[in-house]
């Protein structure tokens, strides 16, 4: 069952050349629009099903907000419309509404109407509010008299007060320290289970990667990507690199993923090997070998410097190792057209068991996105076994040690 | 529908209300009192200085203190009319992030204006009828007829409000004319003058003022103890219909850009 179904949703705002353009709009409206109008939404059209939790990336102003205010039913859309079943509650302006000269309590009060609660439903969820948001004796207490923690944790207890159908969550949502974040994203899971469907916007990968079923690619107002996760985030990624100039190509893998090249082009990653110790190139390593990342290029166009960066990921897509040449002053300067460049990047594979794969980026400086010259998402995959090792669990093989004193009764 | 969502949201308008006076008088040694001081200091110099030490009388009334209950009379119609208007003129700009940011019922805000502005006018309402009370003045049961009067002109107030208030999101200049229109006016109601001592011709136009017939039974009820003649309130009441509708009307069509302009 879709717990949100938006149909071809448009917003277009109105732009008026000047104040009194739109004031002769209004007194002679007979005289024609004088208005152009600006779209920030074109043609939205995904549903979310129950217990689903989807992603939203978008560079800012890619109309992720006008989206979210459309939903939550701040604004109207110009065109289409969208079903909602149930409730929907955004943790996106926590704490709206809270006055600080009034105390917790009182403040509690007010929010939790403006949030559209009965009077009587916020007082008997009251106790549950004040436990968990674990302020003690603050509650009675003027909400300018509390930490910043403090006060988020409050608002988001209320927001989280009643278990919505729909759970806007923003990526940015820092609720204080780690153990309340814990707690939170806890809620926020139970509430999943029980159906709720979660909308996140972030352009943080490995949040949308860890919760997201699937994610949406806004740019520029329409739907550019929405599938996998992982395809729609290495999709971005490479539209994040300069705009200009870049061609984005997606081809689909023997293993059926999406393999994303992205850049302008001025130089062409050729080959790209993982070896083991005695130079033979491997698809599989055991944890804690010595393995070296062979990348060979060549400068297709002259340019001033060169940057070659490599970035392992987990079968999520989850970042696990990322380096590059500018971090350990290895830049080339002054590449000429025609010059070849083979890179050995060698390190332990100190990894859990699973398989991996290998992104890698060619581009002026340390960040990828300020002249990209290619990106290639998963140029490489590879997978890691055990072989010598003792069973252990996680991502990275820490080589421990253990030592048991008994201690005296 | 609408009626219902007022009724939900009734909680929040009651705290607004509350919060708007306890954060006015929060940080006084005195707090509210000074909610009774301040109207109470009013109508003490209009009384005292006006009619004792200026010896202001009114044609065809005896009484000394005459002239200075018909300028609180005056000034009670006035200044609810004026705050509800005002106020409701500056609802949405001085809101726009709640309204940027939340959805609720957007017609609670003018409400919120209406019940504060209505308890200033009790306060001043009761210090008006003590000081008659002390003074032995004459009041009687006309004085019921405040109540549809302060009706009429919450209407009349909040119609001309909002549709300021709207247009003003969009015309700042709205803000601006309109607190000069407002001097204009008051001079152009029978606040401190009768109306009798007038030129003809110019009372005719002073009586265009959908104001005049309400000031003017404010002051028979509380100089003269006289009912309010009804039928000359009229057109005071089409001028109220005219501008809830028009308010009504505006809001109906510029909801979705005032959120879009705010």
């Amino acid at each position: 069952m879709d717990s949100i179904l938006v149909t071809r949703l448009g917003k277009a705002y109105k732009q008026y050349p000047s104040r009194k353009a739109r004031l002769m709009e209004w007194l002679f409206p007979f005289l024609g629009e004088r208005h152009t109008k600006h779209w920030v939404l074109k043609d939205v059209t995904f549903s979310l099903r129950q217990g689903e939790a989807v992603g939203i990336v978008g560079v800012n102003g890619a109309g992720k907000s006008t989206l979210l205010k459309i939903i939550t039913g701040i604004t109207q859309p110009t065109t289409g419309h969208f079903v909602a079943k149930g409730r929907i509650a955004a943790l996106l302006e926590l704490g709206m509404g809270f006055h600080p000269e009034f105390t917790g309590r009182q403040n509690v009060l007010m929010a939790g109407q403006l949030l559209g609660h009965k009077i009587e439903d916020i007082e008997n969820m009251f106790p549950a509010i004040e436990s968990f948001a674990e302020i003690g004796e603050y509650i009675d207490k003027p909400i300018r008299t509390y930490s910043s923690g403090m006060q988020v944790r409050l608002a988001f207890s209320l927001a989280t007060a009643k278990r919505p159908e729909l759970l806007i969550v923003d990526e940015a949502l820092s609720v204080g320290d780690a153990y309340f974040q814990h707690k939170s994203f806890d809620r926020i899971r139970k509430f999943r289970e029980k159906g709720t469907s979660l909308l996140i916007v972030s352009h943080n990968r490995s949040a949308i990667q860890s919760i997201c079923d699937r994610a949406i690619f806004l740019d520029d107002g329409h739907i550019a990507k929405e599938g996998h996760p992982d395809e729609v985030l290495d999709f971005y990624n490479a539209m994040l690199a300069e705009r200009q100039y870049t061609q984005i190509k997606q081809k689909t893998l023997s293993d059926g993923s999406l393999q994303t090249v992205s850049g302008t082009g001025e130089v062409t990653i050729t080959s790209v090997q993982l070896l083991d110790n005695e130079g033979r190139v491997r698809e599989s390593v055991s944890v804690g070998d010595p393995v070296t990342l062979s990348v060979e290029l060549t400068i297709k166009q002259s340019v001033p410097r060169l940057v070659l960066g490599f970035l392992i990921k987990d079968h999520l897509g989850q970042p696990i190792y990322g380096i590059n040449t500018h971090r350990v002053d290895k830049a080339i300067e002054n590449l000429q057209q025609g010059d070849r460049f083979c890179y050995r990047f060698s390190f332990k594979a100190n990894l859990g068991k699973g398989h991996y794969s290998v992104s890698l980026s060619a581009s002026q400086f340390d960040s990828h996105l300020d002249k990209n010259y290619q990106w290639i998402d998963r140029s490489l995959i590879f997978h890691v076994v055990n072989k010598h090792q003792e069973d252990f669990i996680g991502c990275n093989w820490l080589d421990s040690t253990v030592c048991v004193d008994r201690l005296e009764k | 529908m609408k009626i219902a969502a007022i009724w939900r949201y009734r909680g929040f308008i009651i705290g607004s209300v509350t919060r708007e006076f306890k954060v006015r008088y929060q940080s006084s040694v005195l707090g509210t009192t000074w909610a009774v001081i301040n109207p109470l200091a009013l109508v003490f110099i209009y009384t005292v200085v006006f009619s004792r030490l200026m010896r202001a009388r009114l044609p065809d009334v005896e009484n000394t203190l005459g002239y200075g209950i018909y300028l609180c009379a005056g000034i009670l119609c006035w200044s609810a009319f004026t705050e509800i208007a005002n106020r409701c003129q500056n609802v949405f700009l001085e809101n726009a992030n709640l309204i940027r940011k939340m959805s609720f019922p957007r017609i609670c805000l003018p409400l919120i204006v209406v019940i504060s502005s209505a308890i200033s006018y009790t306060i001043m309402l009761a210090i008006i009828l003590a000081f008659l009370v002390l003074t032995k003045g004459n009041i009687g049961t006309p004085l019921v007829a405040v109540v549809p009067l302060f009706l009429l002109q919450i209407l009349l107030a909040t119609g001309l409000g909002v549709i300021l208030g709207i247009l003003n999101v969009f015309f700042r200049d709205v803000g601006q004319l309109f607190g000069i229109v407002f001097q204009f006016w008051f001079w152009f109601t029978p606040i401190v003058y009768p109306l009798s001592i007038l030129p003809e011709r110019i009372q005719h136009v002073i009586q265009l003022n959908p104001l005049t017939p309400l000031v003017v039974a404010y002051q028979g009820i509380f100089v003269s103890n006289r009912w309010p003649q009804w039928s000359t309130l009229l057109p005071a009441m089409f001028t109220a219909t005219a501008f809830i509708v028009g308010a009504l009307f505006l809001y109906r069509k510029c909801a979705v850009d005032m959120v879009d302009e705010l």
